[in-house]
């Protein structure tokens, strides 16, 4: 693996590779001093341009994990805001040293530019609507360890896909592990085309949920014009929102999952954010874990390299 | 002024394809022949000799951007390209709304001399949709082309009122159709592509409910109208109707359209961003049937120089355009082989469109030698224009044709070795 940009470079054997890779490292993280040597020597560029705390944080601590440096990149109140080019910030952190590069950009396309102009190893962190590969990696690492496996799970992806680069990830990642998805929007939150994609399409969330074993809400991303398409919020949370009526219609097995940051109220009420069977903080706990096992495997390939080889 | 002999190619006349020479002496064309010799000789075996393209829509970026283009390099960019002449849009800073600007334009071209500039004219002052620019003035000063190209002229009654205006003097009205509350926040075609990358698309709609409302106004006017850079089927639907009934109507399509659709996106490369986007195989093959049948009358460029700097940052942010000066004929040659017809949409229709009289004529006795040689067997790789600006979807890519002289006013332009 020389990138991690799209979901799409991983077939299936390699997504569960990198899972059971990521199994051996919550062990790991579960131990009192969480941390192995793998990338002694190694470091790890963190360059965000958009604001996450919770993506850098996670990916940072799985930097440390291994033992790598971390060289944070925050664009807010930096040389950006001074006209410095995506380029130029790239090539500057490759000279002061860093051998990977985690991005996250507002525009698409923008993580597989900086694996060009570095020629680093380079983990897409999210970039505009179009791809969160280790987001990905992690929801189907927590669902294969509640569920063991994926195949014939049946999962539900509500809300704002038309801007949310975790469902277009989820979608590649769950049906390539055997789970059938289906989209659940109203068709201004739908993506305009979906020629070619593998899952059904629904704008009535109570149609489906006797027969769900995964909810998996996203955030209505009013940054990204979501709130603006749709005639109000609080009719789609309405219409919907998950709360304890519709969580209770489910399968007593089914579970919620949702990225994060959520907002309560809207796509989820409070009790079912703080409900047993909300894996929100598993889903935290799996992607520290597979970032590990990303960045592992990634700087496995830069052993025996020169710093810039 | 020297004189010269084309020798062994074959000359498009107004009877066809002959084997011919030309002999070319003050700037005209002074005898077609078998056998002439001169004191210089420009082979053209293999070749065909026609007019010098001319296009119809080009960004020259001259006065106020020069950082991306100026007149000069566009002007070395076109006869390499086997032009000898361009219509240089009027999105310059200050933009071409006054004859004064106009007529700066047209004189730096005398100046250097290439190929022939006119200046087309923008519709609305400063290109802010709101009001009439010096139409009089602009036409005094030569402009026979209109448009605020870039953006569209949304106000229906301001561009009513400016098809009025020109419709008596037979002024031609040319629209960037592009409906912007549909277009807004889009980089690419909506579509497939734009759906699995996440980014923003324009629709097609956006470009046709324009076209369409336009069509109302050409037939409540009677004013010539041209449609710039003409991208879906439905468009070329709207077109053909429009002629049918009779209307003034012509369209350009450019050379990307022609060559590829919506999956040349997919690696969100700058270089294949502009507007209108590049759409589905569906539409491409449309665009080309309408081109061979005529509909669509003309091929131009839609030259857009970007500096690298502007250009090398994600496709979101990345400004639109590409340039086409240089690769147009080979890339029109790769859809149509037919000289008759590539001269047709390059040189002749063109020329009409823009009011150039002097241009898009077949060769005959005392006929200015506004002149190009196309091999059309030339096999070639664009790395490096004469453009100061390179963003090309052709870069690397191989090409079958060049033009291999071109002759303005019976001095050679460009030589191809
Ligand atoms: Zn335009």
């Amino acid at each position: 693996m020389r990138n991690l940009l799209s979901i799409r470079d991983l077939d299936r054997v390699r997504i569960e590779e990198l899972c059971s890779l990521a199994d051996e490292f919550l062990a790991v993280m579960r131990r009192p001093i969480p941390q192995v040597p793998a990338l002694r020597g190694i470091t790890v560029a963190t360059m965000f341009f958009e604001p996450s705390t919770r993506t850098r944080l996670s990916f940072e601590r799985a930097a440390r994990g291994l033992s790598a440096d971390v060289m944070g990149f925050q664009a807010a109140g930096s040389s950006v805001a001074k006209g410095e080019s995506l380029k130029d910030t790239a090539l500057t952190l490759r000279a002061m040293g860093a051998n990977i590069m985690v991005v996250r950009h507002g525009s698409a396309g923008a993580p597989k530019r900086v694996a060009e102009w570095t020629g680093c190893p380079t983990v897409n962190a999210g970039d505009g609507a179009n791809q969160h590969p280790t987001q990905a990696l992690a929801d189907t690492f927590a669902l294969l360890r509640r569920f063991g496996r994926l195949d014939g799970i049946r999962i539900a992806i509500v809300g704002d896909v038309r801007h949310s680069r975790v469902a277009r990830s989820d979608v590649e990642a769950f049906t390539r592990m055997g789970a059938s998805v289906t989209l659940v929007a109203p068709p201004p939150l739908l993506p305009p085309d979906l020629t070619g994609w593998p899952v059904a399409v629904s704008d009535q969330l109570d149609d489906l949920l006797e027969e769900l074993d995964v909810v998996y809400l996203l955030r209505v991303q009013t940054e990204r014009g979501g709130a603006t398409v749709l005639p109000s919020v609080e009719e789609y949370a309405r219409r919907f929102g998950l709360d304890a009526h519709r969580l209770g219609r489910m399968p007593d097995h089914a579970v919620v999952m949702h990225p994060g940051p959520m907002n309560r109220g809207v796509e989820i009420t409070p009790d079912v954010a703080d409900h047993p069977r909300c894996l929100v903080l598993d889903q935290v706990e799996a992607g520290v874990a597979v970032r590990m096992a990303v960045l592992f495997r990634l700087g496995a390939g830069l052993k025996g390299e020169a710093p810039h080889g | 002024m020297a004189e010269l002999v084309i020798r062994g190619g074959t000359v498009l006349t107004a009877r066809g394809p002959e084997r011919l020479d030309v002999r070319v002496a003050e700037g005209r064309i002074a005898e077609l022949g078998p056998a002439l010799s001169g004191p210089r000789e420009l082979d053209a075996g293999g070749c065909w000799v026609g007019p010098g393209l001319v296009d119809l829509h080009c960004h020259t970026r001259e006065p106020g951007q020069e950082w991306k283009e100026d007149l000069q390099t566009a002007c070395l960019a076109a006869a390499a390209g086997g032009y000898t002449a361009i219509l240089a849009m009027p999105n310059t800073d200050p933009p071409v709304d006054r004859g004064v600007v106009a007529r700066q334009v047209v004189q730096r071209g005398e100046q250097i001399g290439l190929v022939e500039v006119a200046a087309a004219g923008a519709l609305t002052a400063g290109r802010l949709g709101e009001r009439l620019s010096h139409l009089d003035e602009l036409w005094e000063a030569g402009v026979r082309v209109f448009t605020d190209d870039g953006d569209t002229v949304t106000d229906s009654g301001v561009l009513r009122r400016a098809m009025e205006y020109l419709a008596v003097r037979g002024g031609v009205v040319a629209q960037h159709a592009e409906d912007p509350a549909l277009s807004a926040g889009g980089h690419l075609h909506e579509g497939s592509v734009s759906s699995r990358l996440g980014v923003a698309g324009i629709p097609r709609e956006a470009e046709e409910v324009v076209v369409g409302r336009d069509l109302h106004l050409v037939r409540l006017t009677g004013c010539r109208y041209h449609v710039q850079h003409v991208s879906s089927r439905g468009t070329v639907e709207l077109v053909e109707a429009a002629r049918h009934s009779g209307l003034p109507v012509t369209a350009e399509v450019t050379p990307h359209h022609l060559a590829f659709d919506e999956t040349a996106v997919e690696d969100l490369n700058p270089d294949f961003k502009m507007y209108p986007p590049l759409r589905t195989a569906e539409d491409r093959t449309a665009l080309r049937e309408a081109l061979d049948r005529g509909t669509i009358d003309v091929v131009a460029t839609d030259h857009a120089p970007h500096a690298r700097q502007e250009k090398e940052v994600p496709f979101e942010e990345a400004p639109r355009g590409v340039i086409g000066l240089e690769t147009a004929l080979s890339v029109t040659l790769g859809v149509i082989r037919d000289p008759k017809l590539v001269f047709d949409r390059m040189a002749v229709r063109p020329a009409r469109i823009a009011g150039m009289p002097s241009q898009g004529r077949v060769p005959e006795v005392g006929s200015p030698a506004n002149l190009v040689v196309v091999d059309p067997d030339r096999r070639w790789t664009p790395a490096t224009f004469r453009s100061k600006s390179g963003n090309s979807p052709w870069k690397g890519v191989e090409l079958v044709g060049r033009a291999r002289f071109t002759l303005y006013r019976g001095r050679v332009t460009w030589e191809d070795s």
